[in-house]
């Protein structure tokens, strides 16, 4: 069943040397290298407790945050992170409607390498645009896919391993449920990755069948379009933002009955285990996807994945810095 | 000029003819094969020893971008690459910009390739105007002026309504009607085959019924108003399920798989490869497994490169915005030769899958090499390997995941009414 693990990913994340160099998806990775991040993302959790939040490590280095989406979470969080490696950080929001009639997106990333800058954190609407920015650059600077279209998010899954394995310990013990529209969500697809690679030994994805389709099984996981049923002893929920533009699609008659079907609530989550954590990658749509008391009451880990999401990011940044050339103080 | 081409290994699939002779050409026709007459006085020998020669080859879609706007391959740049790729026969497929809905495109057109002098060149009329599926084109018109097909491209024909009657009106004119189908709302926006891999790329994915159902319509259309109609890119089993039905049912029609079907499959696409980024999307194994075997059994008349040449600078672009299509006139025999390595058919039935099959599609006369005919001729070194580089390529189009393929069948010369117009 998860054959389709196993596809590869051509090596684009890793170079000759087999170290790591990009962070562009979770498939491909090797538990240990996940492994490694948590755990050096465990030390910057640390920092970020201080008075003095800054470590030198990034210092001559510069970020580049390349958003050619909203985002206000991811894009803070990477620049925090950069800033407190000390890394020089330029922000660049591109609306996509100006760039299509303007430069494309390698030309975009070929001006920055001009520059000479050390990494790109890339968020882009549409799948692989990471990868191509990825191989255009090769081993010149590292690249981060802070989110291609519906394909992959992959601090955010990191961040969410992160934040699972800090309340529950390890993966191989816990039946973990992602609840939405799990067709449509990068993060989804990254969280599935990671928790497999994890050894996660059960994995359900829970949702109608115009967000959940079947051939979703072939990454491994167990598909369920009842809410209880696929609830049912879960020791992690994690739940998915809706896009309203799924209503628009007719996948959805309205967000009212989504909600009646799918909506987490403190009720509907008794079918879990006891004390059940639950995630949500943000940002949330209070009375669709969740009710207010459940995102607020005391399982949810919401904030708390924010501020593990700033440690990941570090801790990603550094390893990635780690395997790039140039002299070193 | 008198040319000998002496000592190569004539196949002929329209008279049956496989064997090793000499071939006189004189006047711009085959003089004579086999028994040269004692005083026929040659001006250029061609060494035949070690090479194939059979017809030119027939390319029935072949997107030019003339008119268009310069940036990808052009008329000029495509037909040196037919030419290079042994491609004598080429019909233009209408989605330029504009597109040929007008007489003045097909004039264009046949102005162009006239001057340039490599291949002969088909045009083919749009047959709704804009290619949009809503009004009928002028056929009539567009067939004074020359073009010897209607066709959408790589448009289908949403409206069945109007479907219907641009096939009734088409059946007056008695010239082949080319058809993309596919049910265009079921296709949605899809960029690849929808399945798990699209699925775990997160692209959005084109279901393989989408051309079903499409086929399946406008089958039934088509009969509906007794017009023969070619089924362009067949790329799944139901879609040749529906086409041997409709044969079983006496229905008149003819029907193409692109070379890249044969060949490939979602796999290809790896990781947003868009070098594979085609239309109709390349499917699961099983689905190409099919269409061999269809192959194989004599259910395809065709085998088409679907050449689209796209200029590099369509390179940057992601996988979702990438145009669909794969530059490959070139390799359209080398090509065909791997589908003949591995057993799928032999030498000779591959050949009229590029020669008679699409002539007998698009109704053109039957390319031959018997004496009397047009000195067409492609003429090719059947043994010898080498390895692709886009590059090195004539087409300005670099989207073809070829590169590295190792391949034979290298084109060494190529004649047009007796002139060789290519020499490697």
């Amino acid at each position: 069943m998860r054959k389709a693990l196993h596809f590869g990913d051509a090596g684009t994340q890793h170079g000759a040397d087999g170290r790591l160099r990009h962070l562009l998806s979770m498939e491909g990775l090797r538990d240990r290298e996940i492994l490694h991040i948590l755990d050096t993302a465990e030390s910057f959790l640390e920092i970020g407790q201080r008075v003095i939040k800054k470590t030198p490590t990034l210092r001559g280095r510069t970020i580049v945050n390349l958003f050619f989406e909203n985002s206000t979470r991811t894009r803070s969080t990477f620049e925090l992170a950069a800033k407190r490696l000390s890394a020089d950080v330029l922000n660049i929001a591109v609306s996509t409607s100006s760039q299509s009639k303007g430069e494309s997106l390698l030309d975009t990333v070929d001006n920055l390498r001009a520059m000479h800058v050390d990494g790109f954190v890339i968020r882009h609407p549409e799948a692989g645009a990471a990868h191509q920015v990825a191989r255009h650059v090769g081993g010149e600077a590292l690249v981060i896919n802070a989110g291609d279209g519906q394909h992959a998010h992959p601090t955010q899954a990191l961040l969410d391993v992160f934040t699972i394995r800090h309340y529950r310990g390890p993966m191989e013990n816990l039946v973990v449920a992602i609840v939405g529209d799990v067709l449509h969500s990068r993060v989804a697809r990254s969280q599935i990755y990671a928790l497999s690679i994890l050894g996660c030994p059960e994995i359900r994805v829970i949702g109608p069948r115009t967000l959940v389709p079947a051939e979703l099984s072939a990454l491994g996981v167990h598909v369920y379009h009842d809410l209880d049923a696929g609830l049912q002893g879960a020791d992690v929920v994690c739940a998915l933002r809706l896009q309203r533009e799924r209503m628009e699609a007719h996948r959805l008659p309205s967000l009212d009955e989504y909600h009646r079907r799918f909506g987490l609530t403190s009720q509907r989550l008794e079918k879990a285990a006891p004390g059940a954590l639950v995630l949500h990658p943000g940002p949330i749509n209070r009375g669709v996807e969740i009710a207010s008391e459940l995102a607020d009451g005391p399982q949810s880990v919401i904030l708390a994945q924010v501020t593990h999401g700033l440690a990941v990011r570090m801790a990603v940044l550094t390893l990635l810095a780690g395997a790039l050339g140039g002299e070193e103080e | 000029m008198r040319r000998l081409l002496r000592g190569a290994h004539i196949i002929d699939p329209a008279t049956g003819f496989d064997a090793v002779a000499d071939l006189a050409i004189a006047g711009g026709r085959i003089l004579a094969r086999g028994q040269i007459p004692g005083d026929f006085m040659a001006e250029e020998v061609l060494d035949g020893s070690g090479l194939v020669a059979c017809p030119g080859l027939v390319e029935m879609a072949l997107q030019a971008h003339t008119p268009g706007h310069g940036r990808d391959g052009d008329l000029a740049s495509e037909l040196r690459a037919a030419v290079a790729g042994g491609v004598v026969h080429v019909a233009l497929s209408p989605d330029t910009d504009p597109c040929a809905d007008t007489a003045g495109v097909i004039h264009q057109q046949r102005a162009m390739a006239a001057a340039l002098g490599l291949a002969k060149v088909y045009p083919t009329g749009a047959l709704t105007r804009q290619l949009a599926g809503e009004a009928l084109s002028e056929m009539a018109t567009l067939q004074e002026a020359g073009a010897v097909a209607f066709s959408q491209g790589g448009r289908a024909v949403s409206n069945g309504a109007l479907l219907r009657l641009a096939l009734a009106y088409a059946a007056d004119f008695a010239l082949p009607v080319l058809l993309h189908s596919e049910d265009a709302l079921l296709a949605a926006d899809g960029v690849m085959h929808e399945g798990a891999l699209s699925v775990r790329l997160g692209l959005a994915g084109r279901t393989a019924i989408a051309e079903q159902v499409g086929v399946m319509r406008d089958l039934a259309i088509a009969q509906l108003v007794d017009c023969p109609v070619h089924l362009r890119h067949l790329s799944t089993m139901a879609a040749l399920d529906a086409v041997q039905a409709a044969r079983r049912r006496g229905q008149q029609l003819t029907a193409d798989v692109s070379v890249h079907h044969l060949l490939l499959t979602e796999q290809d696409v790896g990781l947003f490869n868009t070098r594979a980024k085609v239309l109709p999307p390349l499917r699961p194994g099983g689905e190409r497994g099919a269409l061999r075997q269809a192959l194989a059994q004599g259910q395809i008349d065709v085998i088409s490169s679907d050449h689209c040449p796209w200029g590099v600078d369509r390179m940057g672009q992601t996988f979702a915005q990438a145009p669909f299509g794969i530059a490959a006139v070139e390799l359209l025999l080398p090509l065909t030769l791997r589908l003949v390595d591995e057993g799928v058919v032999d030498l000779a039935t591959a050949i009229g899958l590029l020669t008679t099959g699409p002539a007998r599609a698009l109704g053109l006369p039957t390319p031959s090499l018997a004496p009397g005919a047009p000195a067409d001729l492609c003429i090719f070194a059947a043994d010898q390997y080498f390895v692709v580089d886009p590059r090195q390529l004539v087409s300005r189009g670099k989207n073809l995941p070829y590169g590295q393929w190792e391949l034979r069948g290298k084109v060494r010369y190529t004649l047009v009414d007796g002139h060789l117009v290519y020499r490697a």
